[in-house]
């Protein structure tokens, strides 16, 4: 390595350009969601009590620390990405015996003065790494069924922890790393069989069981019938047709209900249920039965969504203008500065907005994408899929939930909504890869 | 480098893609393609608050205003921002006790939500806001805030104003194209109702922003789309409230009615409906209270005896009888008839009051009831209609062309017609073939004859006027008014003519009503100086079938020749014309004319008539009645209140000695004296309390 070359030499520039203009909309939109007429906006944003003040702080804090990420050597990553998962996953435990439960999740960990970490947030940085690490190493064939189970663990494990924690949003995030292993390799099987599988509870949740299973039925049937030849020549593609079949009306007749009644809370099936439009009883759901839902059943728990819905849909084509939103300032959507801010966007600028908004998203996306293309090392590589699938993750769940496509799980917006942990999250793992990919000439590994 | 998967790159960027034009797709269906939450959002956040005009001013007939805007206080109280108040001092200046205190409180959060301001008291006394204004900063959560409200500088008109209250679902569906909205203040009576539109002004609206919380945000598009208020307009009327404030003076414990209008342009002088009320009572603090006292008077202050009741005119009607009577040549100045003290023409007795023998003008002086008994007949039984029906329905045409009978049309809501008996009627009781003896009380304005006293006043006028009048109305223009505004006034700029009589005939009668004023039954109340024209009635009536002192009725004109005002008086059972309405009706053209009442003897009738007190027994029986049944409800409450109260005593003394709560009622607890002693110091206050609640309670009752 030759000492004494600027540390900003092989940066990709157009990467930190982006995220600073993400920064920059987020504080802007918190601006806009905190933003009181009658106010002095410059006398409340010295004071450093409003959330856009304190969000700038912790943009400053952010930006020390890419400076030192930048600064350090990319090898330390390779180097301690096992050490950083076994060390976060410690604290996701440690987080059983010392948490503090926030509404109905025990899964912070005050740090004093105010703030709480949130391990199960920093983790996907360390899962990211160690799942880069393992799939890099020297004599690894992930083509091999075991290796790809022991990725698929260290990817789950953390997700496994969260759920226990009652933070399923977070936890749905760690699936994501799935992406990033079909890249590797792993067989579009899964991922057919994973979409599949999300179409059957989408369909048992739209169509009434039954019917759902003459139709299933109806498609083994064409299947069979287009396959006829080639059955008559391999029994045993019959064989499969059928235990697919079997298996598709038993999870639709049994898997899934199980799910909803005993794996999810009542509040959680509630919403999935109402992201199409159906609602769930709660009398069946075995957690609430026994008394145990952490969050109580709202009748109008759709109130979210609806008023999110109403806020991006009144801003029209052009918007209403800045800090003109009538929804944004009347507070009618609640968590409006962390999890629903795209609202406030969206009824500011409309449409047009929301789309230049979704490109900045798409083309940062997809500059990882080539970035990590351009990677000579797998480590790198790998890091960077995962970096993309997690704020991919993120950005989809987040705007499909703001917008009534999906069912509302706090996910945050990567570098808009406020909050400390998740800015910190997002800018250490852009900047990680920033650092990796400045050092793409060096083969490491 | 496993390079073999390169192309997944492609499918993971598609992944990518796809997933973000789902999003746009969605985006497009919101925002660009449905217009249903641009609505919600509108709904949601824009409030609209509308902003009440101040009411339109009213001004007599010498530009004084006599009905004005004036703003009072009222104390509201936002539940959210009490902290630590002194309630007893608030109470105290209230003069209410805790336990209404939290009453009051608990009421603003149901009605309100706790973040809102309600009212806690309304519409304060100058005293109370006084005292409020200097000891606010002790109450957080309580502010003053401003009402606009009448103002009645004269304290008198009560039935020409009438009053305005809010406006309640019936209202508003019968009124639509005003558009009312609940909470809206609409006059319901007298000059308010009849001139609302004009009155209310135009309301604005202003747009707010609204927060999840129905909290106010601030304007919304920097108020573009605000109108703002525009003020009502004014209303000069014809009444002098001098004259006015003097009738109501008179009529003082007296139940009964004034009217005096100008005959030359109709204008109504005076009103005057009694028992009357201040209309500020009802305006100001304790409005409801006094509002629902007068409602359940028996002597019906609320009624307004000028136009919206009718009695039998009695004598004063022998004027209309003599006019149609000459008019039609079946009688003239010359004839006179003898009166041996009561009239049996028609087999029964008709009294009469003075015996004596007299021509028309002494008969009209006098009153004599065989004279007019046998006009009437001569009227009736004329043989030129051939049938009693003809020339009853002869002597209505003339009837109504003095405005008698039916509705004049005023500016006054409700008014009645009176009732002039036709044929058909007593075709119905009699048969075809009555005669003029069966309506022979009708020659005297007793039996079926009926009028308001405004239609006796304006018969007056037009007897004044020798053959026509104006509708009689209280406004007589509006300021700065619209087209359609003045069409408001429209029906009282017509001239209405009475049938053909000659002047002949009005001097014949006006020289029989001078004579009343001069030799006749109200020579008694001459008014020094100028030539009056009147005439009075005593009416026979019964309530229930038990006969009833006489009413006192008593119309006028004067001065003879060049008249400027025409009045009727009339006094529920009061006696005689000359004995009650006589005098105030002369009273009041002498003030009207010469501006005040010189002499001294004239003074003195002044007060006498003011200070008499002539309200029906059976009225003072009812209100007695009713004051005792209140009082009897009282005294058992305090008896049930006494009970309760020493029943409770020995909990109270346990539940204060807990401590708990003590604070919140801000009971000074004596911490200096020592320990055993505390008991008896705290139930000190408890025995305040208990007295507090028995003073406030019964009042409470009354109210409701």
């Amino acid at each position: 390595m030759i000492q004494n070359k600027p540390i900003s030499k092989g940066v990709d520039w157009f990467v930190v350009f982006l995220y600073a203009v993400l920064v920059c909309i987020g504080i802007l939109c918190i601006f806009m969601v905190e933003y009181k007429p009658d106010v002095n906006w410059v006398t409340s944003f010295l004071s450093g009590k409003t959330s856009y003040s304190k969000q700038l702080m912790f943009a400053g804090i952010c930006v020390i620390l890419a400076t030192f990420i930048l600064l350090s050597d990319s090898k330390l990553y390779t180097a301690f990405a096992n050490l950083f998962y076994v060390f976060g996953i410690g604290l996701m435990l440690a987080t059983f015996v010392i948490g503090r439960s926030v509404n109905g999740s025990k899964s912070w960990i005050p740090l004093g003065g105010g703030f709480n970490l949130q391990p199960a947030e920093l983790c996907k940085i360390f899962t990211a790494l160690a799942l880069a690490k393992y799939i890099s190493l020297q004599d690894m064939d992930f083509s091999k069924t075991r290796s790809q189970i022991i990725a698929a663990c260290i990817a789950l494990f953390p997700a496994v922890l969260s759920r226990l924690q009652h933070e399923t949003g977070l936890a749905l995030v760690y699936t994501c790393f799935f992406i990033a292993m079909y890249r590797e390799g792993l067989p579009p099987k899964v991922l057919v069989i994973g979409f599949s599988f999300a179409v059957l509870v989408i369909a048992t949740l739209l169509v009434e069981k039954n019917w759902l299973a003459g139709i299933l039925t109806v498609i083994a049937g064409i299947v069979g019938y287009i396959m006829r030849f080639q059955i008559k020549r391999n029994r045993m593609i019959l064989v499969v047709l059928a235990s697919i079949w079997g298996v598709c009306v038993g999870i639709q007749r049994f898997a899934v209900p199980y799910i909803f009644n005993n794996v999810f809370e009542c509040y959680q099936s509630q919403r999935i249920y109402m992201a199409f439009g159906k609602e769930y009883n709660c009398e069946d759901n075995a957690a609430y039965k026994k008394g145990l839902g952490t969050k109580a059943p709202h009748q109008t728990d759709d109130y979210n969504v609806r008023q999110s819905k109403i806020a991006i849909g009144s801003g029209g084509v052009l918007g209403k203008g800045f800090l003109k939103g009538t929804q944004t300032r009347g507070k009618y959507v609640p968590e409006q500065n962390t999890d629903f801010i795209f609202t406030s966007l969206g009824e500011a600028f409309g449409f047009t907005g929301c789309i230049v908004f979704l490109g900045v998203y798409v083309t940062l996306l997809l500059r990882i994408v080539w970035m990590a293309e351009r990677q000579r090392s797998t480590f790198s590589r790998v890091y960077a899929y995962c970096v993309a699938s997690i704020m991919f993750f993120h950005i989809a769940v987040n705007i499909c939930m703001t917008i009534g496509l999906f069912p509302s799980i706090g996910i945050a917006l990567p570098f808009i909504s406020y909050g400390g942990s998740s800015l910190l999250t997002f800018t250490v793992l852009i900047f990680i890869l920033l650092r990796l990919d400045a050092d793409r000439q060096m083969v490491l590994r | 480098m496993p390079v073999y998967n390169q192309s997944r790159s492609r499918v993971v960027q598609i992944i990518f893609i796809s997933v973000f034009l789902i999003i746009v797709a969605q985006l497009l269906h919101l925002q660009v393609f449905s217009s249903q939450y641009k609505i919600q959002a509108e709904n949601n956040a824009v409030f609209r608050k509308t902003i009440y005009p101040s009411r339109g001013l009213v001004y007599d007939r010498k530009r004084r205003a006599i009905l004005e805007n004036t703003v009072m206080y009222d104390l509201e109280v936002t539940p959210n921002d009490i902290k630590n108040p002194d309630t007893l001092t608030l109470c105290n200046i209230l003069n209410i006790d805790t336990a209404e205190f939290k009453r009051r409180i608990r009421v603003a959060i149901a009605k309100n939500k706790s973040f809102k301001a309600s009212v806690f008291e309304p519409l304060l006394s100058q005293e109370l806001y006084a005292r409020l204004n200097e000891n606010l900063y002790r109450f957080p959560g309580f502010t003053l805030n401003e009402r606009p409200v009448r103002d009645y500088p004269y304290g008198a008109g009560g039935a020409v104003f009438g009053y305005v209250s809010e406006v309640d679902s019936g209202y508003i569906k019968n009124n639509k194209d005003v558009k009312y909205e609940m909470g809206d203040y609409a006059g319901k009576t007298g000059v308010e109702r009849s001139y609302e539109k004009v009155l209310m002004g135009v309301r604005g609206v202003k747009r707010y922003i609204r927060d999840t919380h129905g909290r106010l945000q601030g304007a919304y598009e920097n108020g573009s789309f605000d109108t703002s208020a525009v003020a009502g307009k004014g209303l000069h009327l014809s009444l002098d409230i001098e004259l006015q404030q003097l009738g109501e003076k008179l009529m003082t414990n007296k139940v009964g009615s004034i009217v005096a209008i100008d005959p030359r342009t109709g204008g109504i002088l005076c009103m005057v409906s009694s028992p009357t009320y201040n209309p500020q009572s009802i305006a100001g603090p304790d409005g409801r209270k006094h509002f629902a006292e007068l409602q359940v008077d028996p002597r019906s202050p609320f009624l307004n005896r000028t136009v919206n009741a009718k009695y039998s005119p009695g004598s004063t009607f022998k004027t209309i009888v003599g006019t149609v009577a000459l008019t039609e040549g079946v009688i003239d100045d010359k004839m006179t008839t003898t009166c041996t003290g009561a009239y049996w023409g028609c087999g029964r007795r008709l009294g009469c009051l003075d015996p004596g023998t007299f021509a028309f003008r002494e008969a009209v002086a006098h009153s004599c009831n065989t004279y007019f008994a046998i006009t009437f007949r001569r009227v009736i039984d004329d043989p030129k209609f051939g049938s009693a029906s003809a020339a009853l329905a002869n002597f209505n045409r003339y009837a109504y062309s003095f405005g008698l009978g039916k509705p004049l049309g005023t500016d006054i809501p409700f008014e009645k017609g009176g009732n002039i008996p036709v044929p058909a009627t007593y075709n119905k009781i009699f048969g075809p073939r009555w005669v003029s003896c069966n309506i022979i009380s009708n020659a005297i304005g007793q039996g079926e004859v009926q009028t308001t006293l405004m239609q006796l006043a304006n018969a007056m006028a037009t007897i004044a006027n020798k053959g026509w009048y104006y509708t009689p109305h209280l406004v007589d223009s509006i300021e700065n008014a619209t087209d359609n505004e003045n069409h408001m006034l429209d029906s009282f700029k017509v001239k209405h003519h009475t049938l053909d009589i000659p002047e002949k005939v009005f001097d014949i009668v006006q020289d029989g009503m001078q004579e009343v004023m001069e030799s006749g039954t109200g020579a008694a109340v001459a008014i020094p100086g100028i030539v009056v024209c009147g005439k009075t009635g005593t009416v026979e009536n019964a309530l229930n079938g038990v006969k009833l002192p006489d009413h006192s009725f008593f119309g006028a004109f004067a001065p003879r020749g060049k008249p400027v005002i025409a009045i009727a008086v009339m006094c529920e059972n009061a006696g005689k014309g000359a004995q009650a309405a006589a005098p105030i009706a002369s009273l009041l053209v002498e003030k009207y004319l010469k501006d005040s009442i010189p002499e001294p003897d004239r003074k003195a009738l002044l007060e006498e008539m003011a200070n008499k007190n002539l309200i029906p027994v059976y009225m003072v029986r009812e209100m007695q009645s009713q004051d005792s049944a209140r009082k009897v409800r009282q005294d058992s409450l305090m008896h049930i209140k006494m009970q309760r109260s020493k029943d409770s005593l020995a909990t109270r003394v346990a539940y204060f000695n807990k401590g708990t709560n003590v604070t919140a009622l801000n009971v000074k607890k004596p911490v200096s004296k020592p320990a055993p002693k505390n008991q008896k110091a705290v139930t000190m206050p408890d025995m305040v309390l208990s007295t507090d609640t028995k003073k406030a309670k019964p009042s409470k009752i009354t109210r409701a």
